[in-house]
């Protein structure tokens, strides 16, 4: 049976995409001018890269530490042991640790600025910063889009470090690893064509992250409803397009032949 | 004395519509220098609506705003934002920064409109100043969670204040409060109107808070002016319409 969807769906949901790109465009064309707002920029800065540190932290370590774990019995089974932390570095570093640390990012630094900015648009204090001669759009959004576009990969390469650690631990559980042996096996597999594009797309995933959070806590209405809808969908939209930033880094990667 | 009477705002024939609802139908009014001019109409008349406008934080469909002789249609950015330097604005809801602290609250319209030597020099006494007026002194370093709904209230019109306003808009400014408090906010607001020598238009519904601060009020039914008179004036009406909100 052939479903129908309704026009109007059809039309907001072309309409959001529009509204997105008519965003992030201006928020380039701000980004331009001259006289940011670098104070309030370090002010984020410190807001995403430090208060996510720990939960990105402890993420990352029990990442590492349960692939490694989990793992084991298969290399096992191939007697392929030996390759464990090679295995595990090239997981961890190409894709696990990028991807579930943007995924963190989408729900604590999304939803933060979803609520945030909702919350300051329905109580009028966007309106009062513009009253006041404030570019309300420089202020929050370019200063926070900036922000988790630098912080994102920051913690990306922090949780890479901390997985690998984790990972270390995980192949001591059951056998015995030296640190130096460890090491060298991780840094032995890893190449240039592994870290990079997975460094680069994190800047993308940053980026994504900041524009989605900003944007629906930008436009919240519809009162504290409103906020609430805002912090939800902005993480959905910004978990779902880590996903499609993702798939398009792996498809580019594999073109390029950094595969 | 022609030129003593000139307006400080002219709004002439402004349309507003919100797709099928239209809040503002071919709307005109004329506010002189140090008048406190008062709308009044039920929720949803179009009041703030058009009190956005008057600070372009909306754009009428038609018509012409006027404020401080400058056409606001015709302002780019920057000129918006000098004019707005010059217009104090009190929102409803105070709309006071909540990750803010008081003193960074009245701060924070000195940052674009005064020079670093300026604010280093004077944005300390500014902000004494300006919170000894509102009777808040000791609340300087509180976050505005920890103040209650009037002395946001006082907070809000002091950050309104701070740049020495020749106009005030005041958007429903004692909505919320208990009737002490609106009552002590509306005699804070005709003191400040003195003590600054500004022109205010205030948006109201709260009969005693227009008993004390208008000079005029206008009353604004189904997007349109309906009565354009003193408070008295209108008190004394038998008109049913103007009636139903002094009985």
């Amino acid at each position: 049976m052939k479903v129908k969807i309704p026009n109007i769906e059809k039309n907001q949901f072309l309409d959001e995409i529009g509204d997105i790109a008519r965003f992030t465009a201006r928020f380039f064309r701000e980004v331009s001018k001259p006289k940011q707002e670098y104070r309030e920029f370090i002010n984020q800065c410190f807001s995403i890269g430090y208060k996510t540190l720990t939960l990105v932290g402890v993420t990352a370590f029990i990442m590492g530490l349960v692939l490694t774990i989990q793992s084991r019995p298969t290399l096992v089974e191939f007697g392929a042991e030996s390759y464990l932390p090679s295995m595990v570095s090239v997981s961890l570093i190409r894709e696990i640790a990028p991807v579930i640390t943007a995924l963190i990012c989408a729900g604590k630094i999304g939803s933060g600025m979803g609520a945030e900015l909702g919350s300051m648009r329905v109580t009028e204090q966007i309106d009062a910063m513009e009253v006041s001669g404030t570019n309300p759009f420089k202020y929050l959004v370019v200063t926070r889009v900036m922000a988790a576009t630098l912080m994102v990969p920051v913690l990306s390469s922090l949780a890479n470090a901390i997985s690998l650690y984790g990972g270390y631990l995980g192949v001591n559980i059951r056998g015995q690893v030296s640190w130096h042996l460890y090491w060298f096996q991780v840094f032995g597999v890893l190449d240039f064509s592994d870290m990079l594009p997975s460094l680069i797309k994190t800047f993308f995933f940053g980026f994504a992250i900041g524009i989605i959070g900003t944007y629906k806590g930008y436009n919240s209405t519809k009162g504290t409803e409103g906020v609430g809808r805002s912090a939800t969908t902005a993480v959905i939209v910004a978990s779902l397009l880590v996903f499609i930033i993702d798939l398009i880094a792996v498809q580019i990667t594999d073109i390029l032949g950094l595969t | 004395m022609e030129r003593a009477l000139k307006p400080v705002i002219e709004v002439k024939n402004v349309n507003k519509s919100f797709g099928e609802n239209h809040v503002l139908r071919d709307f005109s009014m004329e506010v002189v220098p140090g008048e406190n001019l008062v709308i009044l109409g039920k929720s949803g008349s179009g009041k703030s609506v058009l009190i956005k406008c008057i600070i372009k934080l909306m754009q009428p469909d038609s018509g012409q705003i006027v404020v401080l002789d400058e056409d606001i249609n015709g302002l780019d950015q920057e000129e918006l934002d000098k004019l707005r330097a010059k217009v104090g604005f009190l929102f409803q809801s105070n709309a006071l920064y909540d990750s803010m602290t008081v003193r960074e609250n009245l701060e924070f319209p000195l940052r674009i409109h005064w020079t670093k030597e300026e604010r280093e020099k004077n944005a300390e006494s500014a902000v004494l100043e300006a919170l000894e007026d509102v009777g808040l002194l000791h609340t300087v370093n509180m976050m505005p969670s920890e103040l209650s709904g009037g002395m946001r209230k006082r907070i809000a019109l002091a950050r309104a204040l701070i740049l020495k306003p020749s106009v005030i808009l005041y958007d429903e400014p004692t909505t919320g409060l208990d009737p002490i408090t609106a009552r002590e906010i509306s005699e804070l607001m005709v003191s400040m109107q003195k003590k600054y020598n500004a022109t205010s238009v205030i948006i109201s519904h709260d009969m005693n808070c227009i008993r004390i601060t208008s000079n005029r009020v206008i009353m604004l039914i189904e997007g349109r002016r309906y009565a354009d008179d003193t408070y008295e004036n209108l008190r004394l009406s038998k008109d049913p319409k103007i009636r139903e909100f002094f009985d």
